[in-house]
């Protein structure tokens, strides 16, 4: 099932590499903005927000792709970092804000005259990037070990976290958490010092996050090729006889559950500065499942597979939300279904399915071509009934 | 003044017209205002008591023009005083016909033409202080021999209510004719509410005790008051006990009440649970589209109203041409028009529909999705959310993004009061339906060759497919049974709830929720979880004060209680690992 790096793997992540940390960050910077060759701040920052969707399409990944849990609740960690992050940004706005008060505007809308006790820390940049790991981490820890010790799986699973990501929706949708209610945080101005609106940070921002996402994907390539990659993978496939071999599946669970939040929320940091807004419907169950589906377009059990998927189909949303308002939603679920129904491997997966096709058609070249990523076996993911 | 008096006497006219069957009472009563209207001091008095008595709309009226100095003596050539009063109508000249109080004719001249006056033409029945306390007097009690108990039980209230204690004898009066058990309690209570403005302490303590005895909700401010104030400390000690022991009791009511509204809220979540219980339960299958057959049987529902209303039409527009022709569709359809009981009767028709074409969506989404991914549970997921992204889309392209207005019929409207407790009709019609249902699906599944066929086919199908039994169909009877419960459960929320494109989206997690605790499978598991469910949901919505943190906390519970029984409440025995 696992593609292996194959020379075709290689080429695109060295060219996409290539083209995304260096090429396009110097075209930003470098060129005139009449020239031909420029490439506007405005398609820097989608390209950025398109990244941070790739890292939380690897998270989903990890888990779906490799491990077998559909977790619909992906979308509450990426959520949760980036309100982390957001409150930082908030208190970094100072007094710039439109009441002038040295507290975020929304608590002075709220009558507080003093900062609540819970905000004081995230004053500190180094506090809240503790917190954009810890809490979903936490989080995730606690769920996670309830949800595998009484060894919900499958669709329970995925029901479970849907469940989850519900209540964290509704939680964050309340004024009185003090986490800005419906509207949540937005109107972001410093971060770390420098100004946000300025060309050259968000550029900063830009290459952080081609550099998560590169880092990312080197773990989630190493972990799943060593031997624990190996049993998460034996889970995905079967895990009661992994279980009954002697490893404690739950465990191994519940670290690529918490490593993929871990994940998720710091894609979701570095999300929030860059798109300038985070409010709770960013941790609807809808935008989980959507995550699940750029992994299902690009082709899970791979590395480059979400992240393809992520690009795409934000590209297409982009494209489609501009050309055709009304039919967006129309689009997007014809490709859902399309996809789960005939490519079960994505994109990624599309050329050994020509390759199929060709073999019926075409019999008459058995010779395998080494260069290509060869999946003809159907490998059950799930066991039949 | 005179619009009030020109509304009374447009009132009056109408009447006129339309009270010919009451004639009989209506000519005494008249006999009796005029003799009012033109005698003095004690004959006065008595003819107000004789008209008190009549129950009379007219009297009502007259009287009421009375006080508001609407009632003119107009002096026959005769010399005979006959007091009219000035039709609503008046020409050029601001002048109007003179209506006789005696008949309700006009008044007319020597050749028998209606005569027209002016304001200054005639001189008003005079009316002093006393005189107008009289009337008003007569009109409370009146309006207390209303015919209807309702008018008469809110006449009451609002002699109650009003803090005056000459009302007492009035309404102890009324109390030894009234028959309605009903009233008779509002004017018990009433009674009550005007003796704690006694100034002697027994008097009041009567009425306390009284009250604390009726449970009164509405004399709770009244006895509040007392209760802070500084009179007999006897008085203020009962009256602080009578508070306590209403506040009490509106605690109860309100507890009764939100355990009802939980109850009609788990009903529904029953009916769709159900469907779901069936389709995920039994099949596997995980129907994200689920909710959106909820939205079929409701907008279902709305397409039949607007049927048998002023009929039903839709426009698409899509964004392409061919051959520089925009692309379009839409449908126009005449309505019914039909008024009164057929109009009504609407519902009755919208609820087998809403089922058959939830069926028939659910038919087409088996055949065309579903049946490829029985194997791959976890990407029929993802399949039917694609489904319920387009089906809202079309919802929202064919009957707008906006909720629709989906009346219940008359007689789902109203309510009946037990113990200050308030049942809306509608939702014990949809207790009742959901009991009915629960039933009828029982039978199904566990009396009919088919229930035995689907469960064979759940429990293990391959098995049943090498016994001959044809999967494949019962799968499509199956699914489509599951969905056209999801539409039933929608023409029921189109009853209590709004009806938009995204309605299914809020019902399906809380069904989804309902399946797994209920236990996967198991008919008798889902209906105590959504019961279970929907009365807490309510209750701790009630007690926090907050729809949003019950929710969040039955959420919680939810996840919780799965830690103690991971199968669900009743799970399903097997040595099968997976």
């Amino acid at each position: 099932m696992l593609v292996k790096t194959t020379k075709w793997e290689l080429w695109i992540v060295a060219v996409a590499t290539v083209s995304l940390l260096a090429v396009l960050p110097s075209l930003n910077a470098f060129t005139a903005p009449e020239s031909l060759m420029h490439v506007s701040d405005f398609t820097i920052n989608l390209y950025g927000k398109y990244l941070c969707y790739g890292i939380l399409a690897i998270s989903v990944d990890l888990l779906w792709g490799y491990t077998g849990l559909l977790s619909l609740g992906q979308c509450l960690f990426f959520a949760l970092g980036g309100y982390m992050m957001g409150m930082y940004l908030m208190r970094m706005i100072g007094d710039l804000g439109q009441y002038h008060q040295p507290i975020p505007d929304f608590l002075v809308f709220l009558g507080w005259s003093r900062l609540p006790t819970f905000w004081e820390p995230f004053s500190s940049f180094a506090f809240a990037l503790v917190m954009v790991i810890l809490l979903p981490a936490v989080l995730a820890l606690v769920f996670g070990f309830l949800a595998f010790r009484s060894r919900i799986k499958g669709v329970y699973f995925a029901i479970l976290t849907q469940a989850l990501t519900y209540a964290g929706c509704l939680l964050f949708f309340r004024n009185d958490l003090l986490m800005g209610g419906n509207n949540g945080f937005t109107d972001f101005k410093f971060i770390a010092g420098y100004d946000l609106r300025n060309a050259s940070t968000q550029r900063g921002l830009y290459i952080c996050t081609v550099l998560l996402l590169l880092g990312t994907y080197a773990l989630c390539k190493w972990l799943t090729a060593t031997k624990f990659g190996k049993v998460q993978q034996a889970i995905r496939d079967s895990e009661n006889r992994v279980l009954f071999s002697g490893y404690a599946t739950a465990h191994f669970k519940l670290f690529v559950f918490v490593l993929a939040a871990i994940i998720a929320g710091l894609a979701g940091a570095l999300y929030v500065p860059q798109v300038g807004i985070i409010n709770p419907s960013e941790m609807g169950p809808d935008k989980s499942l959507e995550a699940i589906i750029w992994v299902a377009v690009g082709g899970r059990g791979t590395l480059i597979g979400p992240v393809i998927g992520a690009f795409a189909v934000n590209a297409m949303k982009s494209w489609a939300t501009r050309a055709y308002p009304d039919l967006w939603l129309l689009f997007l679920g014809l490709t859902f279904i399309l996809v789960t129904l005939f490519m079960p491997k994505g994109i990624v997966g599309l050329p050994a399915q020509l390759g199929v096709v060709k073999q019926r058609f075409w019999p008459a070249k058995p010779v395998v071509d080494e260069s290509k990523p060869v999946v003809v076996e159907e490998a059950p993911l799930t066991k039949p009934d | 003044m005179t619009n009030i008096f020109r509304l009374t006497l447009a009132l009056l006219c109408v009447i006129f017209s339309i009270a010919s069957v009451q004639a009989q009472d209506e000519t005494a009563a008249r006999a009796k205002l005029v003799q009012a209207i033109l005698s003095e001091g004690t004959e006065q008095q008595k003819a107000l008591t004789e008209i008190a008595d009549s129950g009379s709309k007219v009297a009502s009226d007259v009287l009421f023009a009375w006080t508001r100095d609407g009632i003119y003596i107009y002096v026959a050539p005769d010399g005979s005083k006959v007091p009219v009063m000035l039709e609503d109508q008046q020409d050029v000249e601001g002048r109007a016909r003179g209506i006789r109080i005696i008949d309700g004719q006009p008044v007319k001249d020597a050749s028998g033409k209606d005569m027209k006056f002016g304001d200054s033409d005639l001189n008003t029945a005079d009316t002093d202080m006393r005189l107008r306390g009289e009337i008003q007097q007569t009109l409370d009690m009146l309006a207390l021999a209303d015919p209807d108990s309702d008018a008469r039980s809110s006449a009451v209230t609002k002699l109650g209510n009003s803090q005056k204690e000459s009302y007492i004898p009035i309404l102890q009066t009324r109390l030894t004719k009234e028959k309605d058990v009903g009233v008779q309690k509002a004017i018990a209570e009433a009674i009550a509410d005007l003796q704690l403005f006694d100034t002697n302490p027994t008097i009041q303590i009567t009425g306390i005790t009284q009250l604390a005895g009726l449970n009164s909700i509405g004399s709770l401010d009244n006895l509040k008051q007392l209760a802070t104030s500084k009179g007999d400390p006897r008085v203020v000690k009962l009256a602080n006990q009578a508070v306590g022991s209403i506040e009490h009791h509106i605690w109860w009511v309100n507890f009764y009440g939100t355990i009802f509204r939980g109850v009609s809220l788990g009903s529904i979540l029953l009916i769709v649970a159900l469907g779901l219980a069936i389709t995920f339960g039994l099949m596997g299958v995980i129907n994200m589209a689920h909710g959106e057959m909820i939205a079929v049987g409701a907008y279902t529902t709305y397409f039949i109203q607007n049927i048998f209303g002023a009929g039903f039409s839709f426009a698409i527009n899509l964004p392409f041409s061919i051959a520089g022709r925009p692309l379009g569709f839409g449908l126009n359809l005449p309505g019914l028009n039909a008024t009164g009981w057929f109009y009504q009767s609407y519902f009755l028709f919208a609820i087998p529909l809403s089922f058959i074409m939830a069926a028939l969506a659910g038919l087409v989404l088996e055949r065309t999705v579903i049946q490829f991914l029985y194997r791959r549970p976890l990407e029929s997921l993802l399949a039917t959310w694609g489904v319920s992204l387009v089906m809202q889309q079309l919802f929202r392209m064919v009957f707008g993004a906006n909720n629709v207005q989906v009346n219940s019929p008359s007689w789902l409207l109203g309510h009946f009061t037990i113990d200050d407790v308030s049942f809306g009709y509608n939702r014990v019609f949809v207790v009742a339906f959901a009991i009915l249902i629960v039933i009828g699906t029982w039978l199904l599944l566990s009396k009919t060759p088919l229930g035995l066929l689907i469960r064979a086919v759940m429990q293990n199908r391959s098995m049943a497919s090498c016994m001959g039994v044809r999967t494949t169909r019962v799968n499509m009877i199956t699914f489509a049974f599951g969905s056209g419960l999801a539409g039933l459960a929608g023409a029921f929320l189109s009853q209590i709830g709004n009806v938009g494109p995204s309605l299914g989206q809020n019902y399906i997690v809380d069904s989804f929720m309902t399946v797994v605790v209920g236990g996967v499978g198991s008919i008798i598991g889902t209906v105590y979880s959504a019961l279970g469910i929907g009365v807490s949901d309510q209750v701790l919505q009630q007690q926090l004060g907050s729809p949003v943190m019950g929710k969040i906390i039955v959420l919680t519970c939810i996840i919780l209680f799965l830690q103690w029984k991971p199968g669900g409440l009743f799970s399903i025995r097997s040595r099968n690992l997976d």
